[in-house]
């Protein structure tokens, strides 16, 4: 204790000694750290040398502390390893459900509760990922994008089916890749406005939904001369070539009059991307199967119309 | 110098102590340093009690993990047990899934609410015999004694200077304490894992990380606070002494040192006369046992456990004065009133507020055996996607899509059959399940399973922009059913 210490004065109240400051009479008591406190503060301290032994802490040159910038610890911690480590647990966690699901067809996907219970939750995964973007988080789709909830299928809807579109893509840049296109009859001047109203009128009423009966029969002639190559004399469309079945309730660019009439008129289309160099085949095999058990696959034997 | 001096004339065998209440509110300042309190060993009929209540709990806490209780062969088989892992409680016959947790909620209250009522009628009898901490203090100090000797010996062993004789024994003690401190802090791993495979495991060190830090948690919680917190954790931690007077009253029956026989007390000599003055002959006696340190003579105080002890000592010292026993006992605040004014005691065990927590316990025992003895081991709950709401098909049929879920609490697989209540003409679609009995499902020993379930209405069917339907799932060799309500959205108008 120095001189000046021993000065220190003893605050009669509290028996506490002061720091000697003073500010018009009032003191600063020097109150001592809680015990407590202090120990944990020691112990504390304690800890971070264990810490620096075992832990990554110290920034070195090079040399020093191996191929890191820093020194490694005795317990070599590292969360990059760690996460590496967590991925590969991860996949060999689901090998088993992609190893049986490789080469299973649908139906005994379905028939086994744990594989069936495994792609729903890969492929929703997956889907969620890869799709929702453009078919909608529900998969129920937009104008322009399918439903893929429905039984309705451009270029089919049986496993395979729907496997092959997710492979190469619609109007993609895969050489395989599933292309149709249809013209733009009125942006390319191929038909007059009046005969696309009498061509609109004719397809709605192919699924009961006009009865202008002068423009129907109008239109017939117009429908079987451009249209029925690709949609079919009856309209039911044609799955070879993407063409949809007019006949049906299902509208992918919209069903009132005017939708229809300017799908004819500008002949829009989509593009899905080929997804055989983005996912690989496992995964494909997952996200196929949940779209097509979303409730709207087809048996690979059934006709276009499905369940 | 000991602590005890024999009173010259006063019956044999009569030790009088200069044991002072370290903890007595009247000397007690805010800022001091804990004063050690060397409990001296009582004998009587509460001391044997606490030592049967001290071997019953203990051997409850410690033994319970390695019964057995046999559920089949898919369930364990450890009577009680809190398996994490897979989302159970087994208590015996008793099997709780984590959405049943208000079991334990319920029984959390029928506690509290026991606790009340004990605490109306008896005071601090939970603190004075069952408190873990109290139990296990007791026990520490027990092994202190075996080590260092009864009171007077420790105050002596204390102030020597070091030597071998002191060394051995303290070491003994802490030895002693951190393997009860271990074996306590052991045993409440087991009831998280299989007991003996859990042992087994510890010991080889392939335990779960979880058992290791529990176990050392708990060893070093038991070793301070049994061994050098004791009686401060009853006063400065524990938050029930404060609760604890707003729950008891002045009819309460309290360890209470009668006042009316007691005083005016002092020395009393053999042969004396015990005209004009009281039977307490300052003995102290009841302060040298007591674990909190106090003189239970002061009254009522918040320190006090009522463990009872002091009364066996003053009884003793009132056999061997011959007076009759009873000068500290367990007695109501009023009728110490009442024996001052010279009237008889009276006890109302039946008062408001015994009678509101008795009927409350009563109401949620009733709940909680009600819930338990109707709880179903078969569950059924739908929820319909939202997203989309519904998907109108090619041919103007209308489809919703479910999810069900089937709960099977029961320890065996059940093939049931699922089935939709509704409009007729409802066609109904089970992902996963066989296409030869598209309405059966089978479901594993206490599992929940989900299935994606279409429910599809044709176009000429729909009349409204709802339908009313009801989920249904039957045991086929049982007969058990349960149902769900819910409803399939058309989109029309």
């Amino acid at each position: 204790m120095s001189e000046h210490d021993k000065k220190r004065e003893t605050d009669a109240h509290t028996g506490t000694e002061t720091t000697g400051h003073e500010w018009d009479g009032i003191k600063e008591l020097d109150t001592p750290l809680p015990r407590w406190w202090l120990y944990i503060f020691y112990a504390c301290c304690a800890w971070a040398v264990v810490y620096w032994i075992f832990m990554p802490a110290w920034p070195a040159l090079p040399g020093l502390a191996g191929e890191t910038d820093h020194t490694r610890g005795l317990r070599n911690h590292s969360e990059r390893a760690n996460v590496a480590m967590a991925l590969d647990a991860l996949d060999a966690q689901r090998a088993d459900g992609f190893a049986a699901l490789a080469g299973s067809s649908i139906t005994e996907i379905e028939n086994d509760p744990e594989l069936l219970g495994f792609v729903l939750a890969a492929g929703e995964a997956v889907y969620g990922d890869n799709c929702a973007t453009c078919h909608g988080v529900g998969a129920q789709g937009f104008v322009g994008y399918p439903n893929l909830n429905d039984d309705v299928w451009l270029w089919g809807g049986s496993y395979d089916d729907i496997r092959t579109t997710l492979t190469v893509g619609i109007r993609s840049e895969h050489p395989d890749t599933r292309f149709s296109q249809m013209p733009a009859y009125g942006r390319d001047q191929l038909l007059s406005r009046a005969e696309i109203g009498d061509v609109t009128d004719y397809v709605l009423s192919l699924s009961g939904t006009s009865a202008d009966v002068g423009a129907i029969q109008r239109g017939a002639t117009v429908f079987e001369v451009q249209c029925a190559s690709c949609h079919m004399a009856d309209g039911t469309g044609d799955r070879a070539q993407g063409a949809p079945n007019l006949t049906d309730r299902d509208w992918l660019y919209g069903g009132s009059r005017e939708q229809v009439m300017a799908t004819i008129h500008r002949g829009p289309y989509g593009v899905m991307p080929a997804w055989e160099s983005r996912l690989d085949e496992a995964t494909i095999d997952a996200l196929a199967a949940y779209v097509f058990l979303l409730g709207g696959g087809e048996d690979a034997t059934a006709g276009p119309t499905g369940q | 110098m000991s602590d005890t001096a024999k009173h010259g004339m006063a019956a044999p065998g009569i030790s009088r102590s200069k044991a002072e209440a370290v903890n007595a509110a009247e000397t007690r300042e805010l800022y001091k340093k804990r004063e050690p309190i060397y409990p001296k060993l009582a004998h009587g009929k509460f001391r044997f009690a606490k030592w049967l209540i001290m071997g019953l709990t203990l051997g409850v806490y410690y033994l319970i993990p390695f019964l057995r209780w046999d559920r089949g062969p898919d369930a364990p088989d450890q009577a009680v047990l809190v398996d994490f892992a897979h989302g159970r409680f087994y208590f015996f016959f008793i099997e709780i899934w984590p959405q049943e947790i208000y079991y334990i909620t319920g029984l959390l209250i029928m506690a509290a609410l026991g606790l009340f009522l004990a605490s109306a009628l008896f005071g601090r009898v939970w603190c004075g015999y069952a408190c873990p901490q109290t139990v296990w203090t007791d026990l520490f100090i027990m092994v202190e004694r075996l080590f260092e000797g009864d009171r007077n010996a420790r105050i002596k062993l204390d102030r020597s200077p070091w030597s071998i004789n002191k060394a051995w024994r303290k070491t003994g003690k802490h030895a002693v304490w951190l393997v009860i401190a271990f074996a306590t802090g052991g045993a409440w791993i087991l009831y998280f894992h299989d007991a003996w495979d859990t042992l087994a495991n510890f010991f080889a060190g392939t335990a779960a990380p979880s058992s290791y830090v529990f176990a050392g948690v708990l060893t070093f919680t038991t070793y301070t606070l049994a061994g050098t917190m004791r009686e401060q954790v009853c006063t400065y931690m524990c938050p029930w002494p404060r609760i604890q007077a707003a729950m008891t009253d002045r009819e309460a029956v309290n360890v209470t040192y009668r006042i009316d026989r007691g005083e005016p007390r002092g020395a009393h000599k053999k042969g004396d006369s015990w005209d004009d003055r009281g039977d307490c002959i300052d003995c102290k006696q009841c302060v040298a046992v007591c674990p909190m340190g106090i003189d239970i003579r002061d009254g009522a105080q918040l320190e006090c456990i009522q463990c009872a002890l002091c009364i066996d000592a003053c009884d003793d010292i009132m056999d061997k004065v011959g007076r009759p026993t009873g000068l500290i006992t367990y007695e109501t605040d009023d009728n110490v009133d009442r024996f001052v004014a010279g009237e008889a005691p009276r006890y109302r065990f039946i008062r408001p507020r015994t009678l509101v927590y008795a009927v409350s316990l009563a109401i949620v025992t009733a709940l909680m055996l009600g819930a338990l003895i109707t709880r179903t081991e078969l569950e059924l709950n739908s929820q319909r996607d939202r997203n989309p709401n519904f998907v109108r098909l090619s041919d103007g049929s209308v489809r919703n899509g479910y999810t069900v879920n089937v709960i099977n609490k029961a320890n065996s697989a059940r093939v049931m059959r699922l089935e939709v209540e509704g409009d007729a003409a409802i066609n109904a679609r089970i992902l996963g399940v066989s296409d030869d009995q598209p309405d059966q499902i089978r479901i594993g020993a206490d599992r929940s399973q989900r299935y994606v379930v279409y429910l599809t209405l044709p176009a000429d069917a729909i009349d409204g922009p709802s339908e009313d339907i009801r989920f249904r799932v039957s045991d086929i060799a049982t007969g058990e059913t349960a149902t769900t309500p819910s409803v399939l959205i058309t989109g029309a108008p």
